[in-house]
């Protein structure tokens, strides 16, 4: 046995552990220097996150594994962790101005987002289950918190009871997931489980499958794929507005990066056994969220059922498998996060002190009071549809392509043609805002400047136009980042 | 190949973008401004693109004026443009058209003039890069991004029921166009297994052999894509909904190119690429092309509202246009090319003076009006010219191509012509009735009586179309010879096999006979 500790375990973990640290030191500065409002925590932890970003960079490319090959950094960790950081930074950039306009002076907000991004960076670099489940803990709980912040409100508090719950029953489908599997191979560690999966009285038995159904299941509910979705409109629509952005895009892509290295590293002999199953829960999870966000008047229900949907195209990637496929989940999980919160951007921009504007009536005549932003939530959504020249159209595509590569004809047939029935409610949000008169409910005044609001819809907008329109650096990017777990197969 | 040196296809392609950015800094509320910039800069897109004509070598079988360079690497798409004697007319046709709109819906625009601008050249920017790409993955961009303008334009400035028009054109449009990006999808890996390269470049596709029941399935993707925006029977019922309820210059654009775009596909993309099914679905293409040529004409004889008729006689006459191109032989396809044109123009003159009397009385229904003639004068001769154009009346425009059309299908199918010709006579009953119910007799409804004849910029407006129509109708030559090497090309390829094709594509010049086939069929008329 090698030395149990050194230099090289701790910087394996280094981003982890700098956020962690990080969220600690957030939550004492919020304690010894209330009263000075929660500005200068957000950009304590902007700055957190450009310093981890900068740590991964440094990590790239260089492989390192830590703690008995327990924690590993290599591209695949590094790009899901370069998501979440963006995905936290664009959260912590639309939570400024919400935060005060809805009056929720917490400092441990940030903290708490601080711990979920580490949670979901941990989620991404193990190779273990038991650490897989330390993470996802992490993420969860503070999830449960944030989705919980509005103190006052009983939407906010049902949204943080049933994620709390819900997320309980899929942490014990987890777990027992993760007990058979033990069971059955003898260890928690992904590599272990591969190689004690190609003995033949392993591979026959019967806890496995168990183990991979439970698994499924817990990770369904934590990803929200049909027919484990019924949490998501409820606790998405209730949970202050910013943090939504935040679960519909951190979380589920922390849910598919432990699913994806499990699947393959672990898994990978059993892929007869998942593919099948997965491939329904891919047609399901598309076709089931996008006739429900059909019928949606709130918009940040629209947008839960559009990221149900979202998944299942996410899972299509997923289903394909191989280098391609698997660059697809990089690609369009970052391309879904710049469109997302970008939208989401726009609604907090557009609520009021103390008073959301959530529903699409509210956005009558929009395009015209606010020009360019209405503009802005036009590109989102047309990015959302997956139409050409946008982030959303160009990670469609690699799916897709990967998909009709692979021989997945009718999965790809379902998809587009998902993607046709969601064109219907994106636009809605269009004719909204271009084609109906403003009725006495809807927006009059154009919104009071907010720097980081801006900023985040700056980059949101850039982020979609130019990987739409130049998509081939991210795309090498993602292929270069899951090579390993295909060649480790 | 380029013009002065300068990158032509692109130049014309983005040009309109210099106009979109000029409107974005113009105040909102100075709608004169903003609409004398778009004319302007439409106006100088349709110079730009004249030279063309003359430049057109009409004896190269090759693309010309072609751009090529690399635009996403990882998956080999390329910025690929090239321009052949069928594309020129096409590209011709949308600049021309695109200053016609602008210059026809003057006072029709109420409100957001300056945004109704910024649609129209966005459109005209999706429109042309739809005619000149020869990368598959850049065309399906142009296909579908050009959509998006068009549905503004029908569900901001639409009539009552805009917003139905404006969904049912994007959702057909686009349930369509989303099982075409399969078979694209399909193709780019047969070429892959073919070949070991990743290519989207058309002239690459063309030499894949396909099997049997793929190509079945791929071809219907296409030809689905292609019927619905043609739109073939039964495939139009969105094509009423958008004409009546777009803007004048939005019906204009749509019927004058955009319909165009449908059959461009067919003979760019679904007849080449699959030549054995479409030999295979060819009845049947034959019969619907017939259906809906009779159905369209039947259709226009009950029809209470100006615009819905002359809409639904764009069903009738895509039908010929469809007819000419699967007939495949010289007369046809070069028929059906020049009737895309004169479509174009004859049918987007009748929506602009549909357009013009509706401004004035803002009602289309045919029963409003009687006795214009005596109140309009000069407004009734120039609807009369661009009806009987439509109607196909020998020395105008509509004659040459539907002769020509009709002679192609004869060759191929004497009941399908014969029937065809019916609808000749169908479009003269349902037409003239229209316009002896709105022009002749006394007037009966008073609101007619203070009605103002054309000024001079609605004059203006239609010389261009009027110009047209009778120099096609009288000397339809320069048309006809810039185009027929490039339908003799595309008839032999759907004749050849994609894996005899290498010769074929090989650029060659065509020797100059001084007279094909089709000059002396028109000479012996």
């Amino acid at each position: 046995m090698t030395n149990f500790l050194t230099t090289a375990d701790f910087l394996t973990i280094l981003p982890e552990t700098i956020v962690f640290v990080m969220g600690m030191v957030v939550i004492l500065f919020d304690l010894f220097g209330r009263g000075r409002g929660t500005r200068n925590l957000a950009y304590l932890s902007l700055l957190t996150l450009a310093v981890t970003g900068y740590a991964c960079v440094s990590l790239y490319g260089q492989g390192l594994t830590g703690f008995r090959g327990t924690v590993v950094a290599d591209e695949f960790a590094i790009a899901f962790q370069a998501i979440f950081l963006i995905v936290a930074a664009m959260v912590v950039l639309i939570s400024i101005r919400y935060l005060e306009a809805q009056e929720l002076p917490f400092g441990e907000y940030y903290a708490l987002l601080l711990f979920a991004t580490g949670g979901a960076m941990l989620m991404a670099s193990s190779r273990d289950l038991l650490l897989i489940f330390i993470g996802l803990e992490i993420l969860s709980i503070s999830s449960y918190i944030l989705c919980g912040m509005i103190q006052g409100d009983l939407r906010s508090n049902e949204s943080a009871m049933k994620y709390f719950l819900l997320g309980a029953f899929a942490t014990g489908f987890l777990l027992y997931g993760i007990v058979m599997l033990y069971g059955a191979t003898g260890s928690t560690q992904l590599g272990d489980i591969a190689s004690a999966l190609t003995q033949r009285e392993v591979y026959t038995n019967p806890y496995i499958w168990f183990g991979l159904g439970f698994l499924l299941v817990g990770f369904g509910f934590k990803t929200a794929l049909v027919p484990f979705h019924m949490w998501t409109p409820d606790v998405y629509e209730g949970a202050p507005t910013a943090i939504t952005a935040f679960l519909s895009t951190g979380p589920k892509a922390a849910g598919f990066a432990a699913l994806v290295r499990i699947l393959m590293e672990a898994l990978s002999a059993t892929h007869t056994q998942w593919v099948p199953v997965l491939w329904v829960v891919a047609a399901l999870t598309m076709t089931v969220g996008n006739v429900l966000a059909l019928q949606q008047d709130n918009i940040k229900r629209m947008l839960a059922y559009s990221s149900i949907a979202h998944a299942g195209y996410i899972l299509v990637a997923l289903v394909v498998g191989g280098k391609d496929g698997l660059s697809a989940i990089v690609f369009y999980s970052l391309a879904y996060t710049f469109m997302n919160i970008g939208a989401f951007a726009i609604v907090i921009l557009a609520s009021e002190q103390g008073h959301e504007r959530v529903t699409f009536s509210d956005y009558a005549g929009y395009g015209y009071v606010e020009p360019v932003l209405g503009l802005c939530m036009f590109v989102f959504m047309l990015s959302l549809a997956g139409i050409p020249l946008t982030a959303g159209f160009a990670g469609k595509f690699q799916i897709f392509k990967s998909a009709i590569e692979q021989g997945f004809v009718w999965l790809t047939v379902i998809g587009v043609l998902n993607s046709v029935v969601s064109i219907y409610y994106y636009l809605r949000m269009v004719v909204v805002m271009y084609m109906q008169r403003p009725t006495a409910t809807s927006l009059q005044h154009r919104a009071t400047v907010s720097v980081p609001l801006y900023v985040a819809i700056a980059a949101a907008l850039a982020g979609v136009l130019y990987l739409g329109v130049f998509p081939s650096d991210l795309l090498h990017f993602s292929l270069q980042s899951v090579s390993m777990l295909i060649a480790g197969r | 190949m380029t013009i002065l040196g300068l990158p032509i296809l692109s130049l014309i392609i983005f040009f309109p973008m210099v106009g979109v950015l000029l409107l974005l800094f113009v105040d909102r509320n100075s709608d004169e401004l903003a609409k004398w910039i778009a004319l302007a800069v439409s106006a100088a897109t349709f110079l730009i693109s004249l030279p063309l004509y003359w430049a057109f070598d009409a004896n190269e079988t090759a693309f010309q004026f072609v751009e090529n360079v690399s635009w996403i690497p990882a998956w080999g798409v390329r910025y690929h443009l090239g321009l052949d004697g069928i594309t020129l007319f096409l590209v011709l046709l949308t600049t021309l058209l695109s200053v016609v709109a602008v210059a026809g819906t003057w006072r029709q625009v109420e409100h957001h003039a300056r945004e109704f601008m910024i649609s129209l050249l966005l459109l005209e920017v999706g429109m042309t890069g739809v005619f000149v790409s020869l990368d598959v993955f850049l065309f399906f961009v142009f296909w579908e991004v050009m959509l998006f303008p068009m549905y503004f334009l029908i569900g901001v400035w639409g009539s009552e029921r805009r917003l139905y028009a404006a969904i049912k054109f994007v959702v057909y449009t686009m349930t369509a166009s989303a099982l075409m990006l399969v078979a694209i999808l399909a193709l780019y890996f047969y070429n892959y297994r073919a070949t070991g390269q990743f290519s989207f470049n058309i002239e690459d596709w063309y030499r894949l052999s396909i099997g049997l029941p793929a190509q079945y399935w791929l071809f219907a993707a296409f030809a689905l894509a292609f019927a619905v925006k043609v739109p073939m029977w039964p495939f139009h019922t969105w094509l009423p909904d958008a004409h009546v309820e777009a803007p004048t210059a939005g019906s204009v654009i749509l019927a004058g190119v955009l319909l165009k775009m449908g059959t461009y596909g067919f003979l760019r993309f679904a007849m080449p690429l699959f030549p054995q099914a479409t030999q295979a679905f060819l009845p049947w293409l034959i019969g619907l092309s017939v259906v809906g040529i009779l159905y369209g004409a039947l259709v226009c004889m009950v029809q209470p509202d100006m615009k819905k008729l002359v809409a639904y006689s764009s069903v009738s006459h895509l039908g010929f246009v469809m007819l000419g191109l699967f007939a495949l032989n010289q007369e046809g396809v070069q028929g059906s090319v020049l009737q895309m044109l004169n479509h174009g123009i004859s049918t987007g003159g009748l929506f602009l003076v549909v357009g013009m009397i509706y401004e004035r009385r803002h009602t289309k229904a045919i029963a409003e009006f009687g006795g214009l003639m005596r109140v309009m004068p000069i407004y009734a001769t120039l609807f009369l010219i661009i009806v009987l154009s439509s109607i196909g009346l020998p020395s105008l425009n509509g004659f040459v191509g539907e002769y020509l059309i009709l002679i192609g299908a004869f060759q191929v199918s004497p009941v399908a012509a014969i029937l065809a010709a019916s609808a000749v006579i169908l479009a003269a009953v349902y037409l003239l009735w229209m316009f002896q119910r709105v022009f002749f007799g006394e007037v009966t409804n008073k609101k007619n009586e203070a009605v103002a004849d054309l000024n001079w910029r609605e004059v203006a407006v239609l010389a261009p179309l009027i110009l047209f129509i009778v120099w096609i109708g009288v000397f339809p030559r320069p048309f006809l010879s810039k185009m027929e090497t490039s339908v003799g090309h595309f008839i032999q390829m759907v004749h050849t096999e994609p894996s005899a094709r290498a010769a074929l594509l090989e650029p060659h010049r065509v020797a100059d006979e001084g007279g094909s086939d089709v000059s002396i069929a028109l000479k012996t008329q």
